[in-house]
């Protein structure tokens, strides 16, 4: 049997980095999650696997440490707080117009501004509709647990090879902050340079004569080119929007009433259900896994079954959005949230659902 | 069965390092669990707490408000959790410095000298074990077997000899506890 121990959030996406043969870690710490570096740094996995873990001069500096990693093929990677990941914004914008691969890990806190270091889903639009620049999207990964954390990192790399593409975990506070235990995953090496080269055929590796030079620029001062390279970048982000939609449902079979929750909410949004199915209240729960790409197919479809949705986010309504464009209008689309680092508890959410159906 | 406990006091009273050890010895005995501590201006302020849920079941919600447990280490944490004890549930509290004791007659009350305890063991770093042997006592909800298997895997290796002073302390604070109402 795998074996199972208890990790902070963070812990898990630091002990996951290091197993699943991830090359370098640039970050600069921040709470909720300076316990990924802590972590890294206790760990010491240059001695072991030969990562690299850095601690940079400022998040600015972490991101275009990415930038370097990324386009020499590595799997390299940065975490931090809102804060700090507005300041990686410009960073992130270019890592898409270059096409490159990395994870970058979001634990968000309150904002806006320097804000509250208490746990928030403040940033869905940040993260998922832009944050930087251009006509791009991030894919993003919204974990519920440690375990979700410790997969995500693997899984995330896996998704921004494959698309060349950044790929940012949206966590939260709670999940950052939240011990669990967490069941450690059979281990990867780091790969060989042959390896990158063969994984990376794009990458800045160093040119051999069989080949034209690899440029990796996200820099075209050309219209046509640019809105040529604009038409490809969204055909892949129509690809990812097809194939890599994720989600979870809970006893939505018979839902008369569906919560829409991502992240540590969805874990209360469940509490939540349960307390409202116990006293008749057919309800069921959706939990986006993928923020981008949304799952607006299935939102559309149980929009057709459900008399009404509320979504209940720790923000001031941001996700609802997407879900009223999926629901289209075929069902109400109501709105629930905690700001400040407040946080809902099950009770307050059932509250919500009987005033927002008119229940009492 | 699932248990949520809140356990708070000042900080260096060992809370979160009690909730964490607990959380390992359920572990020990294959059980969900969830650990979330207090770390925002609170914790600066000099008070800690954390609410640890054990559960047979996955746990959904690992924020809860009501609790079937609350370990309470000092007046502030008296007087902020007492109130949200389930009826029926149970009351720890520590009485060093404690001026205004627990007044509500729906739940069972117990007090711990943990300080007492430490002393008696011979070291005051076990104090949060003799919290957590009165807790064993009053809900025996892990066994003493995987109680030792969490304490080994929570103390590394070069503190093994630290192993059977906690044992000790976890003993000693489930004869010490008292049940007052």
């Amino acid at each position: 049997m795998a074996e199972k121990i208890l990790l902070k959030g963070n812990e898990a996406i630091a002990i996951s980095a290091i197993r699943n043969g991830i090359d370098g870690y640039f970050g600069y710490p921040i709470t909720p999650q300076s316990e990924v570096m802590e972590t890294l740094m206790k760990e010491r996995p240059w001695l072991t696997t030969g990562m690299v873990v850095l601690q940079a001069e400022s998040e600015t500096s972490s991101i275009n440490m990415v930038y370097g990693g990324a386009a020499s093929g590595k799997k390299v990677m940065t975490s931090s707080s809102s804060p700090g990941i507005s300041l990686m914004c410009e960073g992130i914008s270019y890592l898409a117009g270059a096409e490159l691969p990395c994870v970058i890990v979001d634990c968000q806190r309150g904002g806006p501004g320097l804000g509250t270091i208490q746990p928030s889903q403040s940033d869905y639009n940040q993260v998922v509709k832009g944050g930087g620049h251009g006509d791009y999207r991030n894919i993003v990964l919204a974990p519920a647990s440690a375990q979700d954390m410790y997969d995500f990192v693997d899984l995330g790399f896996d998704l921004a090879f494959r698309y060349r593409n950044p790929v940012v975990i949206l966590a939260d506070g709670i999940v950052g902050q939240m011990m669990e235990k967490v069941e450690l995953r059979p281990e990867k090496p780091r790969r060989s340079q042959e390896e990158v080269i063969s994984d990376a055929p794009w990458a800045a590796v160093g040119k051999p004569s069989s080949r034209e030079r690899n440029i990796i620029t996200s820099l075209s001062l050309e219209a046509d080119v640019q809105e040529k390279f604009n038409h490809k970048l969204q055909e892949k982000y129509d690809l990812i929007q097809e194939k890599e939609v994720r989600y979870e449902t809970y006893r939505v079979e018979d839902a008369e009433y569906l919560f829409v929750a991502f992240g540590c909410s969805s874990r209360i949004c469940e509490a939540a259900t349960d307390l409202l199915r116990e006293e008749g209240y057919k309800v069921g729960m959706l939990r986006p896994v993928t923020l981008f790409p949304f799952p607006a197919k299935v939102v559309s479809d149980m929009a057709d079954k459900v008399r009404s949705m509320m979504s209940i986010e720790l923000n001031l309504g941001q996700m609802v959005d997407d879900v009223r464009l999926a629901a289209n209008g075929k069902c109400p689309v109501g709105f629930y949230g905690r700001q400040g680092g407040n946080i809902f508890t099950p009770d307050e959410i059932a509250e919500a659902f009987k005033k927002f159906n008119n229940f009492e | 069965m699932k248990e949520e406990i809140i356990i708070a006091g000042f900080g260096g009273q060992g809370v979160l390092s009690m909730g964490k050890i607990l959380a390992y010895c359920a572990i020990m005995q294959d059980m969900e669990v969830t650990w979330m501590p207090s770390y925002g201006p609170e914790m600066r302020g000099g008070t800690a707490n954390v609410c640890v849920i054990i559960s047979d079941r996955k746990i959904s919600s690992p924020i809860v408000t009501r609790y079937d447990t609350a370990i309470v280490l000092n007046q502030q944490s008296l007087d902020k959790f007492e109130q949200t004890v389930k009826p029926g549930g149970l009351l720890i509290y520590d009485p060093n410095g404690v001026i205004h004791t627990p007044t509500r007659k729906d739940i069972r009350i117990c007090r711990i000298d943990a300080i007492e305890v430490a002393a008696r063991v011979g070291n005051p770093k076990v104090y949060n074990m003799a919290v957590m042997g009165a807790f064993l006592k009053m809900k025996p909800v892990i066994s003493l077997d995987n109680v030792d298997k969490g304490l080994a895997k929570c103390i590394p290796a070069r503190y093994s000899d630290l192993i059977s002073l906690n044992r000790r302390a976890i003993d000693e604070g489930m004869d010490a506890v008292v049940e007052i109402g």
